[in-house]
């Protein structure tokens, strides 16, 4: 029975929604898009990162080499006539770039092309200050060419390098010191000419670092070389070790304050700051210890300490994730307590470890701020030794050499540095897919 | 002899150990292997074993304590006129140790005779000189008293490398002997190698300890050399950062400190609700498909080394920056700033955030949403007024976890902070951070003397007890919220 006095209810309706509702429901959209957005700024941020690495760092791939018929006359080169390297190693570089100068200016000069507005300095200016170098290390190696016409191929100078890869125009020549105007037209006839030529540049992987003054012909070699013996250090020394300690932690250390005081202590060294562990390497492996400054040992010890925590974290999840009655099935046969942890529980808990082991690793590779307490950034020219004496020689590491470069006045070092973090990138996706793929493919769970 | 020599010569003894102690085990059983107490594999590695780790680790307590005996015994050779204070006796004792590699390397070279390097004098050669020609660059004349303590120093590194090869093998022929005596049917040769494969991993495991250990103690004991040379209240409560290696630097930390927490606070203003939101539309809203693929990507921003973002700051974020917000606004000039750091660390940390939320969002149990929906609440109604409030602690900690990630965050600050102390609110002014004076301070030939490197330790120890206490702090804030749900 309904009360005909009662007060009639709002008006409400299923088929119309309320204020109210609409007001929630907006509200609800907005927060949903908030989380869009969100997510949209992330992969937003890791696109334009890319975008300019990539942009700025691809021509560092590429190089402008000028190539000439150079006479390497016996008069300069060698005057006493014996081919004798020894006598020739006198001549020293800035004996052979006169006659780099003179190539080049006889070559325009029968080629037809005009130097119009071009001193010859600003000739030998074109050429990079690397070339006269490499002729001469090409001269002592095979003095037999002496007095011969040989056909050369030379870096060009950084600001011609800079201008076919659009870094360097006409009108910033104007303003710039180290380049004219002039100098560009030429380069443009040269290419026509097919003096002139951009390839791809090995030199960049494989050679040494280079100087301020010569952007054009610095190389990541010794970097790539330093980085790898850093890890080969870090494999020989944090595998080993934080295995065993995982090993303990998960499968034989009784519940006391020892135990808790290295379970506090690994979670703790997860989180301290990287710079902290190069105060320790300066501290106690340079200042105290005594091993060489700029090293890949000291690096590598460093990196070690490092990557520790990491291993171990992996380590024990895949341990703990190898199900008990694997062991009790060992214990029940009749091994022992170690018997069943190395010859049953590692080897099921070993794709984890190597998983776990690969991304530490590919996070010690990109560790730049502790290498730079230890010296590393030191110009090294010489590539080390092999192992184990070129663990103790000075070299440089790939994320280090990424700031070195960016200190640098000329700006043709941008490019190089964004270039040489192309190759740290490609070298830690590498790193990460394998990872990826052997967790895939040997991953078991039970 | 060569340290490779020396640990290749012990590997061979254990392994020449191995294969005597295996086979001596089954000879005494009379080739029945069934009588022996362990299988025959244990008596070999048990005589490996004592043969290879007292050695190993007599040779690198002795490759550690070495070269500071050397340095002890050394430096009595300089008289005290020649060191004023302690700064000048650690430059000469670089020379000495110059000049002695330098000897050594002449010798190797051939541009010497063993003889030679041992009869040199200052009076008849030229060392600098000599030293050159083979690439040894020395900054300063050598003179009588540093030859004397290089010749010195040659002698006691010589006689102990010769003592300590010695040493090392005889300890690995001993081990051996003595394992290989013991080898019989009876004895128990697995319990042996078992207890002492123990001893390793347990020993393994103290290196965190250890290392823990030797960062405070790093720090501490130069922090202590600093505050004997620079007052305490001015480091801690100074307001002025003037390095001048002539002295008379004014080194307070509050400058930095306060570039610091500046630039952690832009970068948490940033990361913090990027990283939030995402862990939530991650979480709740996302479907399979777009959680499958978005969750990688912000991941691998996980994954890019500091260094790559830093090069991001300083070529493109700094330059943008400048260009259309410092510089139209009247803000400043410069491309390297708290902003330009502020905004590349806080992409830096997006991820960290968003995936420590995402497992505490998950860890909410799916009862409390149901019951949110239950009564009639929105998505975004329960996320606020159910999830997060209940998922609070853990967020929080993230948030610590994060800030302390950002405090010790030193690549991204030194390329795209500056250098300049100052205490200024303009956010587009470029300002430094702790992180980056150590780094400025220690990058370099220093001279661990000056108060000048000095004060880079007690700035890391400051950064090691900020960090460690905000980590500590937000696992203790996160560990009492799980037991709530566990």
């Amino acid at each position: 029975m309904t009360d005909a006095s009662a007060p009639v209810p709002p008006k409400s309706s299923l088929y119309a929604t309320s204020d109210h509702v609409k007001r929630r429901n907006r509200t609800e959209a907005r927060f949903r898009a908030y989380g869009f957005a969100a997510i949209a700024i992330g992969i937003l941020a890791l696109i334009l990162l890319v975008i300019s690495i990539v942009s700025n760092g691809a021509s560092a791939f590429r190089q402008t080499y000028i190539t000439i018929p150079v006479e390497l006359t016996e008069a300069r080169l060698d005057p006493a006539g014996n081919r004798d390297p020894a006598e020739m190693a006198r001549v020293t570089t800035f004996g052979y770039a006169p006659l780099l100068a003179q190539a080049l200016q006889q070559h325009l000069q029968g080629q037809g092309i005009s130097m119009e507005g071009v001193t010859p300095r600003d000739l030998m200016a074109m050429i990079s200050q690397e070339a006269p170098a490499q002729v001469r290390a090409l001269v002592l190696a095979n003095p037999e060419i002496v007095g011969q016409t040989v056909t050369m191929e030379m870096l060009a100078g950084g600001r011609i390098d800079g201008y076919f890869k659009g870094r360097v125009t006409l009108e910033t020549a104007e303003r710039d010191s180290n380049v004219s105007p002039a100098q560009l037209l030429l380069a443009d006839r040269m290419v026509e000419a097919g003096m002139i030529e951009t390839r791809f540049n090995w030199a960049f992987i494989t050679g040494p670092d280079a100087s301020d003054q010569r952007p054009e012909a610095a190389g990541l070699g010794i970097a790539i070389l330093g980085s790898f013996y850093m890890m080969i250090v870090v494999l020989v020394l944090a595998l080993p070790i934080g295995v065993a300690a995982s090993i303990y932690l998960e499968e034989f250390a009784p519940q006391n304050r020892f135990t808790d005081a290295i379970e506090v202590n690994i979670s703790n060294l997860a989180a301290v700051p990287s710079i902290v562990f190069g105060i320790l390497g300066l501290a106690i492996f340079i200042n105290f210890a005594g091993l060489p400054q700029s090293a890949p040992i000291v690096g590598g010890l460093v990196l070690t300490l490092m990557t520790l925590p990491t291993i171990i974290i992996a380590t024990r999840a895949s341990l703990r994730a190898v199900p008990p009655s694997i062991r009790d099935a060992a214990l029940g046969l009749g091994a022992s307590k170690m018997q069943s942890v190395f010859h049953h529980v590692l080897p099921l808990a070993a794709p984890g470890i190597l998983t776990g082991t690969i991304i530490g690793l590919a996070q010690a590779l990109g560790e730049t701020a502790p290498l730079l307490l230890i010296g590393m950034v030191a110009f090294v020219r010489e590539f080390p030794d092999a192992p184990p004496e070129g663990f103790f020689d000075p070299t440089s590491a790939l994320p280090v050499q990424v700031y070195n470069w960016t200190q640098r006045s000329d700006p043709a070092f941008v490019e190089r540095a964004s270039g040489a973090t192309i190759v740290l990138l490609v070298f830690l996706l590498f790193m990460n897919a394998m990872a990826v793929i052997l967790r895939r493919r040997f991953e078991r769970r039970w | 002899m060569p340290l490779i020599w020396i640990i290749l010569a012990v590997l061979a003894l254990g392994a020449a150990g191995y294969v005597l102690g295996r086979k001596r085990a089954v000879s005494s059983a009379g080739g029945d292997i069934r009588i022996l107490h362990s299988l025959p594999n244990y008596y070999g590695m048990n005589v490996f074993l004592s043969a290879v780790v007292p050695a190993l680790l007599v040779l690198v307590v002795w490759l550690l304590v070495q070269p500071a005996v050397i340095q002890r015994q050394v430096t009595q050779l300089i008289p005290d006129n020649e060191v004023m204070n302690s700064g000048e006796l650690s430059l000469i004792m670089s020379d000495v140790r110059r000049v002695a590699d330098g000897l050594d390397s002449a010798v190797e070279q051939g541009a010497l005779t063993r003889e030679e390097a041992r009869m040199i004098r200052t009076e008849f050669t030229n060392i600098r000189d000599t030293l050159a020609s083979i690439g040894v660059a020395l900054g300063d004349d050598v003179n009588a008293d540093v030859l004397n303590a290089a010749q010195r120093y040659r002698s006691l590194q010589n006689t102990g490398n010769t003592v300590m090869a010695a040493a090392v093998l005889i300890l690995a022929a001993l081990g051996l002997g003595y394992a290989y005596s013991r080898t019989h049917k009876d004895f128990r040769a697995r319990n042996t190698v078992e207890r002492a494969v123990l001893a390793i991993l347990i020993l393994a495991s103290t290196i965190a300890i250890l290392t823990t250990v030797g960062i405070v103690l790093s720090m501490v004991l130069e922090t202590r050399d600093f505050f004997h040379l620079y007052p305490a209240r001015e480091f801690f409560f100074g307001t002025e950062w003037i390095p001048s290696f002539e002295g008379g630097s004014h080194l307070g930390l509050l400058p930095l400190l306060w570039g610091t927490l500046y630039i952690t606070f832009i970068a948490l203003l940033v990361a913090v609700p990027v990283g939030l939101f995402s862990a939530i539309y991650l979480a709740e809203y996302a479907g399979r498909r777009m959680r499958g693929m978005a969750k990688p990507m912000i991941e691998v921003l996980a994954g890019i080394p500091t260094i790559v973002y830093g090069l991001f700051a300083l070529i493109t974020v700094g330059p943008m920056l400048r260009d259309y917000f410092a510089e139209p606004l009247g803000f400043g000039t410069s491309s390297s700033s708290v902003m330009t750091a502020g905004i590349v660390m806080g992409i830096m940390l997006i991820p960290f955030v968003s995936s420590l939320s995402d497992d505490i969002i998950n860890a909410v149990p799916q009862s409390l949403r149901d019951g949110s929906y239950g009564l009639g609440a929105t998505q975004s109604e329960t996320v606020k007024q159910v999830i997060l409030p209940a998922a609070l602690p853990g967020i929080v900690g993230a948030i610590l976890l994060a800030a302390s990630r950002a405090i010790g965050e030193t690549m991204i600050v030194v390329m795209g902070a500056g250098a300049a102390a100052t205490l200024s609110l303009n956010p587009f002014e470029a300002m430094t951070t702790v992180t980056v004076k150590i780094v400025g301070q220690l990058t370099g030939d220093t001279d661990f003397s000056s108060p000048e490197a000095l004060v880079a330790f007690a700035l890391g120890l400051t950064l090691f007890a900020i960090t460690l206490g905000l980590n500590i702090l937000a696992l203790y804030i996160v560990r009492k919220y799980r037991e709530q749900y566990e």
